[in-house]
């Protein structure tokens, strides 16, 4: 009945229904909002999501694990300010950058490690501990919410980068996009995140490293995070740490299950995350443009998490047969 | 010859009582009276949050004062979060070392209205400082909002000038907070006077940098001839500057925000040209009007909500042509004498 090139609605999955809506919403404010189409605002949309998006791919590969990441903001933040602090009280740069690589590869470890060899749920662990690296970074480490990038600082440099009038942080983006969607499509471990996001104890009987990829997922997300925050500091000369208490966590688990990434695990990838992204970065740009108060652009967003959630559960339900108390 | 000595022997008393009793006349009653009224007073400050240099600038003024007249002062820390500040406060009404003065720096206009009620009648004074609320308590300091927003706007039109395409974008805080709202009526009540120069965009930052970068990206994107731009707080103007700079309209567009005056956060930016114009409010004298208002309350053996007082504090906006090597404090400087100690 179909086969004349009539949307089946039933094969529309949840990716299919965002990329629909992206694209409606462009048109509409392509041709509604004046300056909208402009070159200059398609990449000011790009980048405006670039550091979210970021974000939102560490967070994919945990959640296409069967896990979560609700410590990614608070290692953004707080890695990036203890930098910079260490910075303006005289320590060395590599000396700087090695502590806060290993304070950030110890947290990812200990994420890991709580998870898969702890058994704890993740969204226990990954809550605990990102309260505490904000509590310990924010009251022994650093004196202040904001610190400031030292002047003429490399973080200060790669704020101003452009190659072809657009924003370094358009390309970081595109590049670690670019690089996961390889890791996760053609290399074995990718596939293996597969595996075990869909039946962990499958995916254990059939000889998977399943333990040791949970952890290293982790680490991976812990990194990814840090990267955000670098860029962040390099665009605003800044770090505000207040940004733990915002809703950029919240708008990073809107940005991956918007765009399609199960929350129950074993499905999705880049491509979910770049639809999502779009449809975050059209909407709020096109919000911005008509002037609408954040109060209703929070609402508007917070109604479109619940509404994509919804779908989810319908689209994707819970797999009984591997579903257990405490997965998310 | 015994007569001439006994007078003068007399003479000498008298001259020598004359002199004593001006030392008794000098046995000035003020400082034991002040001392007893407040020595072993307990201060107490509940700021937004202690991470930021408002906060740590007037504790360490009040901490100086309090400490020196035989007080205690503590802070508490809610970190932005308005439930940890209505916790603090409450804690800190029912504990045994009850503050006698609690300094209030409110979230909004409504959250600790209550709260606030409680202190009173539990005796303690209770003071506003820099965000009014809806509440009469003993003393509100700080900024009247509406005139700093009126401020705000007369520096943005001067920085426009009369040949400019007078269009004006703003970066407001969020729609709950007063000093985001009250600084909104002074912007719109001068603009009135000057029906050439238009708002033409007012998204919020939600106080925070990225947003602000964000959305004025968008606003220049969509009005590249606006000649000034007013950002509600120099804590998130770091972002609307980042969006001038990225749009390479530095020097076009004329940016103006408020704060707390402190050097790297508004003065070291305004010589650098980031920011046009900043209506700064003077710390130090702001602290001065708190220690006043405490002593004051401390000595009045009034109840605590017997009388409210405004204390605005005096507010200019201070542009790159009228700095002075004194017109911001240094928070570095304050830091390091407290470590020093």
């Amino acid at each position: 009945m179909n086969a004349i090139g009539w949307l089946n609605l039933r094969s529309l999955n949840q990716e299919g229904i965002v990329f629909a809506i992206a694209v409606v919403l462009f048109v509409a404010a392509a041709i509604g909002l004046p300056g909208f189409i402009d070159a200059n605002n398609l990449v000011a949309i790009v980048r405006s999501v670039s550091v979210l998006g970021i974000l939102a791919l560490g967070m994919a590969v945990v959640i296409i694990g069967r896990g979560i990441d609700l410590s990614a903001v608070a290692i953004m933040a707080m890695s990036v300010a203890w930098y910079l602090q260490l910075l303006n009280t005289g320590t060395s740069d590599g000396l700087a950058f090695a502590y806060v690589l290993a304070g950030v590869l110890a947290i990812g470890l200990l994420n890991g490690f709580l998870v898969a060899y702890a058994d704890v749920p993740a969204i226990f662990v990954t809550l605990a501990t990102g309260s505490f690296v904000f509590g310990y970074v924010r009251s022994q480490l650093i004196t202040q919410d904001a610190v400031p990038v030292p002047q003429g600082h490399w973080v200060e440099l790669l704020g101003g980068l452009r190659f072809l009038d657009i924003p370094i942080e358009v390309f970081v983006f595109a590049g670690l996009a670019f690089l996961l969607f390889l890791f996760l499509r053609y290399t074995k471990w990718g596939r293996y995140i597969y595996f075990a996001g869909d039946n962990p104890v499958a995916a254990r009987n059939i000889g998977v490293p399943v333990r040791p990829m949970l952890v290293l997922r982790y680490v991976l997300s812990a990194f990814v995070a840090l990267i955000a925050g670098l860029l962040t500091a390099a665009s605003l000369h800044s770090i505000n740490t207040r940004i733990v208490n915002s809703t950029l966590l919240y708008d990073i688990v809107l940005v991956a299950v918007i765009g399609g990434i199960g929350l129950s695990g074993g499905r999705g990838g880049v491509r979910n995350v770049l639809v999502g992204a779009a449809l975050i970065g059209i909407l709020l740009n096109a919000m911005t443009i008509i002037d609408i108060p954040l109060l209703y652009q929070n609402l508007i967003k917070a109604a479109i998490l619940l509404g994509a959630i919804i779908v989810d559960g319908i689209i994707n339900p819970r797999d009984e047969q591997t579903a257990q108390q405490g997965d998310i | 010859m015994r007569l001439i000595k006994t007078l003068m022997v007399a003479a000498t008393a008298l001259a020598v009582t004359a002199f004593v009793a001006p030392t008794f006349a000098a046995d000035d009653p003020g400082p034991a009276a002040y001392a007893q009224a407040l020595k072993g007073k307990r201060v107490m400050l509940v700021p937004l949050a202690m991470g930021f240099d408002l906060a740590q600038g007037w504790a360490h003024y009040l901490k100086k004062e309090v400490e020196a007249w035989g007080g205690t002062f503590e802070t508490r820390d809610p970190n932005w979060v308005v439930d940890a500040g209505a916790q603090a406060i409450t804690d800190a009404i029912s504990s045994d070392t009850r503050p006698d003065v609690l300094i209030i720096h409110a979230p909004d206009l409504n959250s600790y209205s209550k709260l606030m009620k409680k202190a009173q009648a539990a005796g303690t004074y209770v003071l506003l400082v820099d965000n009014p609320a809806n509440f009469p308590a003993d003393a509100f300091v700080g900024s009247d909002w509406d005139r700093l927003g009126q401020l705000e706007a007369e520096a943005a039109i001067k920085g426009c000038g009369e040949n400019s395409s007078k269009k004006i974008g703003l970066v407001q805080g969020d729609q709950a907070n007063s000093s985001s709202l009250y600084q909104y009526a002074g912007i719109m009540k001068v603009l009135d006077k000057h029906p050439d120069f238009k708002v033409v965009a007012k998204p919020d930052s939600n106080w925070d940098a990225t947003t602000s970068r964000n959305v004025t990206t968008t606003m220049l994107q969509q009005n590249p001839d606006i000649c000034s731009i007013i950002d509600f707080w120099d804590g998130d103007a770091t972002g609307a500057s980042a969006a001038i700079r990225d749009a390479k309209l530095d020097g076009k567009v004329f940016l103006v925000t408020t704060g707390g005056g402190e050097k790297a956060a508004d003065c070291d930016k305004l010589a650098d040209g980031t920011y046009g114009a900043v209506v700064m409010t003077e710390l130090a004298r702001q602290s001065g009007d708190m220690n006043a208002i405490i002593k004051f309350l401390l000595q009045s053996g009034q109840p605590a909500g017997t009388s409210h007082t405004y204390i605005y504090t005096l507010e200019k906006a201070t542009t790159k042509a009228d700095l002075k090597p004194d017109s911001c404090w240094d928070l570095k400087a304050l830091q390091a004498e407290a470590a020093a100690k």
